[in-house]
């Protein structure tokens, strides 16, 4: 179990707190400079901030209001840089030996074989970093951090810097490695669906500060804020106003520039409140023009296609409402059910936006919010 | 050929190498790495042999060890005898006269060096002691190699300021360089045309063997 809290305002503003469970991996996203690998850093020890604690296992690594700052090389870290930082004048397997000061001389080289064959790089345990591909590179870079059974695996951004075929084998070797892993796992990436394929929970972070935490379903479908819904890519952000309420159906009424809105949500917000609101592109559903399915009760919206993208097997789609043209409402549908409908830019089309899918936020940002384990359990160091 | 002279300028050289490498692997590491305050002074106070006149250097120096400094009373209380004028004097001349040359090669050999190469050690459990042996040294020796025979080259030729603090008594402080003038002024064309020929083969071989063995280093680490 790791746990971290940072927080100073120069020279990088942070405000942040992570948790990360045994066996679980954590993506930690955010634009360029929102700090992620500063927190990555700053569990390694390769970077202090002025305020915060770091404990793993129970055990504390940094507590600035005590004073302790353990130096990296006694923390138990697995570090995979961006750059996978291998040594160069060494081979693949000394690279790998080189981190295992601790245990014994003739127990290094056979365990070092093992965690190359792990990764699957028998066979190349004689060359050194210059001679091996990118993809291989970063595999040794994984078997380096694994090497000194560390407490937590740290991952900077540590597919960047391979082709995608390349890339899309590490995501499966990761998955696959993380079977024979009980260690928290943090993987730091501005990559948002590289985030949701292979973490439990993730963390958006922006300008140093975590603004939310969850599995990927969770913030993607329901960011806390606007400003984590801009972040994570959730295209239809709207505004409206609460209307009132629905008690027996357990539904809230959404005034949306003068349409209204029928919502399944537990907000208690009262009528007149401006709130922002967001619907993912998977719950906005087109309706047919042969015949109706069901959901098409639901919130149905008339308006025009105003832009149709094909992008390989998918049609992306803007529909202008007729109520508010100026808002239109992006979704996307497989490119057959497109010509089906006779969709094109200029066609009139009705879709309905699902009660279910309809997800209402708070203007201001929550602060600091994070999923289990709480906040109690946390603050007191061992 | 003045044996005695070409043998002091190597026995000086030798020396003003060996007290080097750990000076400038010291300095030149802490000038890398450390961000302080004041390093670009200490930088120029590193450099300033470069640009100033051995004379001028030599003058100073010479007043630093005269037995009127406190540097020249200590030397003569501790050890007897003067500073200047001796092969000791000559020594701690030629090692400062010779700091840009360690020190700067180091330094830029210990910069070339990726942060993340040494944050990598320390995450691989690496003391910064371990990490200095297993992972900087090995890296930048080039750099270092390059630097003593920068350093051993420039000793064998120095002539202002091993004039200037040493004078030129045989066996003591009468290096090559001096003695190639010395053979010159006295029309001795031949045994100042054998040693100016040795000291410039000399010269070119240690530049072309170190030149030689960093290139296959850099070939090595690609």
């Amino acid at each position: 179990m790791l746990e971290l809290e940072a927080e100073q305002d120069a020279p990088i503003p942070l405000a942040a707190r992570l948790s990360c469970g045994r066996a679980e991996l954590m993506a930690l996203v955010g634009p360029s400079g929102s700090g992620k690998t500063t927190l990555l850093r700053t569990i390694a020890g390769l970077y202090v901030p002025k305020k915060g604690w770091v404990r793993v296992n129970g055990a504390i690594w940094f507590d600035s209001a005590r004073k302790i700052v353990l130096p990296t090389h006694r923390r138990r870290v697995g570090f995979v840089f961006q750059s996978y930082a291998l040594f160069p004048h060494m081979t693949a397997l000394e690279n790998v030996m080189a981190a295992m000061g601790e245990r014994r001389r003739s127990e290094r080289e056979a365990r070092a074989r093992e965690l190359l064959r792990l990764v699957h790089l028998e066979g190349l345990e004689h060359r050194r970093p210059a001679e091996l591909s990118g993809g291989q590179q970063q595999r040794v870079a994984v078997a380096r951090a694994l090497a000194r059974e560390p407490d937590v695996l740290l991952l900077d951004e540590p597919f960047s810097a391979v082709d995608r075929a390349t890339r899309q084998r590490l995501y499966e070797e990761i998955a696959e490695l993380r079977r024979v892993l009980s260690m928290p796992v943090v993987l730091v990436t501005h990559d948002l669906e590289e985030a949701i394929v292979l973490a439990d929970r993730l963390t958006v972070l922006h300008h140093g500060r975590t603004l939310q935490t969850g599995t990927p379903a969770e913030v993607t479908t329901r960011p806390a804020s606007p400003e984590v819904a801009r972040l994570v890519d959730v295209t239809n952000l709207f505004e409206g106003v609460i209307a009132g309420k629905d008690e027996a159906r357990g539904l809230v009424l959404l005034d949306w520039c003068g349409k209204l809105l029928e919502v399944r949500s537990e907000q208690a917000a009262s009528p007149g409140t401006r709130v922002p609101w967001v619907i993912p592109d998977g719950f906005v559903l087109l309706h047919r023009r042969d015949r109706p399915s069901r959901g098409e009760r639901e919130n149905p919206v008339p308006g025009r296609i105003v832009r149709m993208v094909v992008l390989g097997q998918t049609a992306r789609l803007a529909l202008a409402p007729h109520h508010a043209p100026d808002l239109p409402i992006r979704f996307s549908v497989p490119i057959h059910v497109a010509r089906r409908n006779g969709l094109a830019p200029g066609v009139e089309a009705t879709v309905s936006l699902l009660a279910d899918g309809i997800h209402l936020m708070t203007e201001s940002n929550p602060s600091v919010r994070v999923s289990p384990p709480s906040r109690s359990e946390t603050v007191v160091p061992a | 050929m003045d044996w005695v002279a070409i043998g002091l300028s190597l026995k000086l050289a030798v020396v003003t190498v060996a007290l080097l490498l750990p000076i400038g692997i010291i300095l030149g590491r802490f000038l890398a790495y450390r961000d302080i305050r004041g390093k670009e002074f200490i930088e120029a106070l590193v450099a300033l042999p470069l640009v100033l006149p051995p004379t001028v250097f030599g003058y100073y120096l010479l007043v630093a060890f005269g037995m009127a400094s406190p540097i020249g009373k200590l030397w003569y209380e501790l050890f007897g005898h003067q500073l200047v004028f001796t092969f000791e004097g000559l020594v701690v001349a030629s090692v400062i006269f010779n700091l840009p040359f360690a020190v700067q090669p180091m330094q830029r050999a210990f910069e070339a060096i990726a942060p993340d190469l040494r944050a990598a050690a320390a995450c691989c459990g690496m003391a910064p002691w371990q990490a200095i042996l297993k992972v900087e040294m090995p890296l930048a020796w080039p750099g270092i190699l390059t630097a003593l025979v920068l350093s051993f080259a420039h000793t064998l030729g120095e002539f202002g300021i091993v004039l200037m603090v040493g004078g030129a008594i045989p066996g003591e402080t009468k290096t090559v360089a001096i003695a190639i003038y010395d053979r010159v002024q006295a029309f001795d064309d031949v045994a100042a045309g054998q040693m100016a020929l040795f000291l410039l083969i000399f010269s070119l071989f240690t530049i072309a063997v170190t030149s030689f063995a960093s290139r296959r280093v850099g070939r090595r680490l690609g």
